[in-house]
């Protein structure tokens, strides 16, 4: 290899007195940060390799590691900042686009940080979720004006048939999460989790694996610019269909899942060749306005003979409010926003790290923009890019979503450490790779588990907020923004997100 | 962008309605004595009657009833109201000297038809144009309100007890049907005589006890059908709700109150399949719609009076009937305080209205 300027950004430390040279943390760390020298029993460590994604030391049976930032740094510069001093050396190195994996990392301000929640005193009682009915349940889909209902003989009757709708324990979904950036045994926690729960999950853009069409009533197929998997079947299989226009991590650009990652299994689900880099172009290049979109949109609808909703998702940028009711207007069911914290397999840093707006202003201008046009009830929102906690799908809906989308917090749950370098397709987790050797790390059964534990737990949580606030159920707090207060945020933020300061 | 600075108001209340369904006729000796025993339910800062068949001498006018901070809104109002409607009759409401009734605005009343050009030109039924004239005034105008604007039927309310309101606006000299009266319990001291209960719009007349933790939604749900929460109340966006779902949507009344007051999941899950996807249509279309929190309501028409509970019970509300007379208060004593021995008295069960309706036949 080549002399690099570049210091290692994490140090890894041994404490040999610990160390029993079981050899556990070079079997693994794919990065092979971990060297065992068999001449002198030892076992030693290349910090220049290590990502920092802790599996050596969370699988560590004495606990012998540590592994820490990198101490050593530049002269102090609030402008060349040792993340760009570093960047600009990889470039000079490579010549090439700086990679990344998962969400915007910078320190954008994060509104859920600066809206706070209110709860019931004295004038109003607030409602124990342990002992009262407390009611999460919701519907997504295209919503009719109104309901036509006649009353005969004191018996009512209801005309009107509703639109296909998507029926949610919760209003939280998983994220679309592609089976090629994700291993299967991921893709098949996800979708086993959200069937046993009852919500969905969606494939993304990879096609559907043959072995989970069984969860197909659970699941949201993805069609995006690279059609990949994309067959009658496939969108049969789903409970919804979604195009996918954008993305809160790269907007504006396409996809690229790296040929390495394109296993055998990966290249029939994606119907491409085995070894292929598996490039989705920016566009689609049927839709280059918004009528081809209504086309495209009709034409799924079609296809499955109008039994599914139809989602379009978009990444939240500068205009998403006017794009959105077009979207409406062209036809979709659901409208599906990414903000700029949205997560990826991978992108170019500089995209991720630049293009989008947060989600918080983009479900606020959209949700508003849709009401002002009396469109609001033809289409649900669901919000994703960067939900962390219950608290923050709470703020989500209040705002105006219908639901939330989460990938991170899934992945997280499931044992994603957050290292950023799921491109690479070396995922010590078992994660993010087509290793048959790292995806057999991740039990299905136990990440269908941890993920169903996860959204058990926000689940209380939200009642617990909801009870607090004296409602009982989930439609009494969407787009009720009196519920919020913001904290530290300008005059021109607050009227964005259409909430009063704390203390008003 | 001004509504959105605007606090919200919170009360906790009293109220007592009763209705003959027969369409005799009583005198406001009566409700006052029903709400006057509910004194401590409220605390002086509002009170307020709506009387239903008060004015058969108009009963084809809108009789506005309207409140102005000195004369020269009144001249701006009155040129906004000569532009749109005729003018049958108008004067100031007569009122007399009350105990614990604060300084009065100027209260005006008018019998109104509009004007057949101007509907042509609005492409309006009579109700939406006055609904949207009410609209305008009450938002455009500075130091004019219009608080009542139903036909044959008016409310009165103000500053102060809800007896001592009653005996203000000589109540005992009006005779109406059906007698609607609150007494507020506001948490925050607005002072403003607007504020009172009933509010009102076109026939409908409400009043409230409770404090709907929905109000941020409900408010920005029937915004976009075009009405605009000028007085930041509960019970203001209660009656925008019912005008759209009863009026606008054509919605009978009992699907009406099952938006407001839906079953809970549990329960329509174990309902026939048609029952079911009735009540499962309504959440799903109406769930902006639901009134979630505590409350209490009485709702008047021309020809019904519907009280209403929450989901889930969490204010008081009775009800009782005698002969052909209906009756709901906030307490039984209420009831009993006119009507010592009614045939029967129930507790309404949450989200299960109580309706009483004028017989057929009988003129409103």
């Amino acid at each position: 290899m080549r002399f690099s300027y570049i210091e290692p950004e994490f140090l890894i430390e041994r404490d040999l007195e610990r160390c029993i040279r079981c050899q556990v943390c070079v079997r693994q760390c794919a990065f092979e940060a971990h060297i065992y020298d068999e001449a002198s029993d030892v076992v030693t460590a290349d910090s220049n390799k290590c990502v920092g994604c802790l599996r050596c030391v969370t699988m560590c049976p004495t606990d012998a590691l540590i592994v820490r930032p990198n101490p050593t740094s530049f002269k102090e510069n609030a402008n060349w900042t040792g993340r760009i001093i570093k960047n600009i050396y990889k470039q000079a190195e490579t010549g090439g686009v700086l990679l990344t994996g998962m969400g915007n990392d910078r320190p954008y301000p994060i509104y859920w940080d600066h809206m706070v929640l209110n709860a019931s005193q004295v004038t109003n009682p607030s409602i124990d979720p342990l002992r009262e009915p407390m009611e999460l349940k919701t519907y997504l889909g295209r919503k009719p004006e109104r309901l036509d209902v006649t009353l005969k003989d004191g018996k009512v009757s209801l005309n009107t048939k509703l639109a296909p709708q998507l029926e949610l324990r919760m209003p939280v979904l998983f994220s679309a999460l592609s089976y090629g950036a994700i291993s299967f045994n991921a893709s098949k926690a996800l979708a086993s989790a959200a069937y046993e729960f009852g919500t969905y999950y969606n494939t993304g853009e990879g096609g559907l694996h043959r072995d989970l069409y069984q969860y197909g009533e659970r699941t949201i197929v993805q069609c995006a610019s690279g059609r990949f998997g994309v067959h009658k079947d496939y969108l049969q299989a789903g409970a919804a269909i979604e195009i996918k226009i954008g993305q809160g991590a790269k907007p504006g650009i396409g996809g690229h899942l790296p040929g390495e990652k394109v296993s055998s299994e990966v290249s029939k689900t994606r119907m491409i060749p085995e070894g292929s880099d598996a490039l989705s172009p920016a566009p689609h290049h049927d839709i280059y306005s918004i009528e081809d979109l209504r086309q495209l949109i009709y034409a799924l609808k079609e296809a499955t003979r109008y039994e599914k909703p139809v989602s379009v998702k978009i990444a939240a940028v500068h205009n998403s409010a006017a794009i959105a009711s077009g979207m409406v207007r062209a036809g979709a069911d659901i409208i599906a926003l990414d903000g700029i914290r949205g997560g990826t397999g991978a992108a170019p840093t500089t995209i991720r790290d630049n293009v989008g707006i947060p989600i918080e202003l983009a479900i606020a201008s959209v949700d508003q923009r849709l009401r002002e046009e009396g469109i609001r009830h033809q289409a649900s929102i669901i919000a994703a890019g960067g939900f962390r906690s219950s608290s923050d799908v709470v703020k989500a809906i209040a705002l105006g979503a219908d639901a939330v989308y989460i990938g991170t917090s899934a992945l997280v749950a499931m044992g994603c450490h957050l290292c950023q370098i799921c491109y690479t397709g070396k995922c010590n987790w078992g994660i993010a790779t087509q290793d048959p050797y790292l995806e057999k790390r991740l039990n299905p059964d136990i990440a269908k588990e941890r993920l169903m534990n996860l959204l058990r737990a926000w689940e209380h949580e939200i009642k617990e907020m909801l009870g607090g606030m004296g409602i009982n159920a989930i439609e009494s707090l969407r787009g009720n923004r009196l519920h919020l207060r913001g904290v530290g945020l300008t005059d021109s933020e607050l009227e964005i997100l259409g909430i009063l300061p704390a203390g008003r | 962008m001004n509504d959105l600075y605007r606090e919200r108001e919170i009360s906790g209340c009293g109220l007592s309605a009763y209705m003959d369904e027969s369409g005799e006729r009583s005198s406001g000796d009566d409700i006052i004595q029903s709400i006057a025993l509910l004194h401590d339910r409220s605390n002086g800062l509002g009170g307020g009657f709506a009387a239903y068949g008060i004015y058969p001498e108009f009963p084809d006018s809108y009789a506005f009833h309207l409140f102005y901070d000195d004369s020269s809104s009144q001249v701006v109002c009155e040129e906004l109201i000569h532009g749109s409607f005729n003018i049958r009759e108008s004067g100031p409401i007569a009122t007399r000297k009350a105990f614990g009734i604060g300084p009065a605005p100027i209260i005006w009343r008018y019998f109104v038809d509009p004007k057949e050009e101007v509907l042509a030109r609005h492409n309006l039924s009579p109700d939406d144009f006055v609904v949207q004239e009410v609209m305008k005034i009450n938002t455009n105008i500075k130091g004019a309100f219009v608080f009542s604007s139903g036909k044959n039927m008016g409310a009165f309310k103000a500053v102060g007890f809800p007896e001592d309101v009653g005996d203000f606006y000589r109540l005992d000299e009006y005779r109406a049907y059906m007698w609607i009266a609150h007494g507020r319990f506001p948490t925050n001291t607005p002072g403003w005589w607007g504020g009172a209960h009933p509010f009102t719009i076109l026939d409908w007349a409400i009043v409230h006890n409770g404090e709907i933790s929905s109000y941020g939604i409900n408010k920005r749900y029937v915004e976009m059908f075009g009405y605009h929460c000028t007085m930041m109340t509960d019970t203001e966006v209660m009656a925008y709700l019912f005008d759209l779902l009863l009026r606008k949507h054509e919605l009978p009344v009992e699907t009406a109150c099952s938006i407001l007051a839906p079953p809970f999941w549990d329960l329509i899950e174990h309902m026939p399949e048609e029952q079911r996807n009735y009540y499962t249509s309504l959440r799903m279309v109406y769930g902006s719609a639901m009134a979630n929190g505590p409350f209490a309501i009485v709702l008047g028409s021309r020809s019904m009076m519907l009280a209403l509970n929450d989901r889930v019970k969490l204010r008081p509300l009775v009800a009782a009937r005698k002969g052909s007379i209906v009756y709901v208060s906030s307490e039984e004593s209420g009831i009993r305080e006119i009507c010592p021995h009614p045939d029967a008295v129930w507790m309404p069960r949450t989200g299960e209205p109580v309706i009483a309706r004028l017989h057929e036949g009988v003129a409103s």
